[in-house]
């Protein structure tokens, strides 16, 4: 907790970056798990190579099972997975996670996330 | 992934005896049961309701299966088992019932049912032929929820039909809807009031037979 100038309290928030190399070395499970743990402690995670729909849907699923009075779930927003040749290749693309109390998607289409991320 | 089970589904298509069991999905309050209420009365009851439905989020908070529902449009036949799940959320916070009056209690039982709604709704695309996607013609439907849905429902290669509903308001936009998800079917309707409910019993047969 930190002071502004005003002398209203203020609260960082902690972004974490992942790089889509380190996302390649884990599981499915490595990453939702790695997910939901920074999320619960308040930060936003930023995954550069996103996770797939059913990775997204088996994060839903954790964190339904987590949810408590002290944990509401999470905001997640990512683009739509582009798909190559035939349809038979497909690449995620950036997610980004946080604390559904912290963060608010206010816009979004394939392209684009808006985002407000606001101290609890 | 995609391809197997692909084939997987139209081998059990070919050699299937039973119902087609048809999913309804959606987020909270997108009217998935005045839907299944909407085709059970049309087709099975006219006094029968799968389930109840409210303006609170999260009225259903079990799947519910209504077996043997004769689906007839223009000639055509479709025996099938419809699923009312509950809505599909990323958070649930109890905080939000209060407003609508439940005590703190009540909201934190509605909360950890609806949890558990959640997980059962997920769990239930396993056993699923075919799912109607309901999305709230009225609101944005460039949802992280209905992106996750469609993007399992391709994956797993699960034939579905994206359901407009709510046209009969004011501010319904289902054109919206059309230019968020062009590669996908979708047929605008009013489960409430009944409209254009023949246009995608025509659209189910034709997909989902």
């Amino acid at each position: 907790m930190r002071m502004s100038g005003g002398g209203e309290e203020e609260k960082d928030i902690k972004l974490d970056l992942i790089s889509e190399d380190r996302m390649a070395s884990m599981t499915s499970m490595e990453k939702i798990r790695f997910i939901l743990d920074g999320v619960k402690l308040g930060n936003i995670v930023v995954l550069e190579g996103g996770l797939t729909p059913e990775e997204q849907m088996k994060l839903i699923e954790m964190t339904m099972s987590e949810i408590d009075e002290d944990f509401a779930g999470i905001e997640i927003g990512s683009y739509p997975v582009k798909r190559g040749f035939l349809g038979l290749r497909r690449r995620t693309r950036l997610t980004i996670v946080g604390p559904a109390n912290m963060m608010k998607t206010i816009k979004k289409d394939k392209d684009l996330i808006r985002a407000i991320i606001s101290r609890v | 992934m995609g391809l197997r089970r692909g084939l997987l589904l139209l081998l059990r298509r070919i050699l299937r005896r039973r119902n087609t069991k048809i999913g309804i999905y959606g987020a909270p309050n997108a009217g998935k049961t005045t839907l299944a209420n909407r085709i059970i009365h049309d087709f099975l009851d006219n006094t029968e309701d799968i389930g109840v439905v409210s303006e609170i989020p999260h009225e259903t908070r079990r799947a519910f299966r209504k077996e043997g529902i004769l689906i007839t449009a223009k000639g055509a036949k479709l025996r099938v088992d419809i699923v009312d799940t509950p809505g599909l959320a990323t958070k649930i916070d109890f905080h939000d019932f209060l407003a609508y009056g439940l005590s703190e209690e009540e909201a934190k039982k509605r909360a950890k049912e609806a949890t558990e709604g959640v997980i059962e709704a997920i769990k239930w695309l396993d056993d699923l032929d075919g799912v109607l996607l309901v999305m709230d013609a009225t609101e944005d439907p460039y949802t992280q929820a209905n992106i996750v849905i469609i993007g399992n429902l391709e994956a797993r290669g699960i034939p579905f039909i994206i359901v407009a509903n709510k046209v009969d308001l004011k501010n319904a936009a289902p054109a919206r809807i059309k230019n968020a998800f062009p590669q996908h079917v979708v047929v605008p309707v009013s489960a409430l009031k009944g409209d254009n409910m023949e246009k995608l019993y025509e659209e189910m047969a034709r997909r989902f037979r």
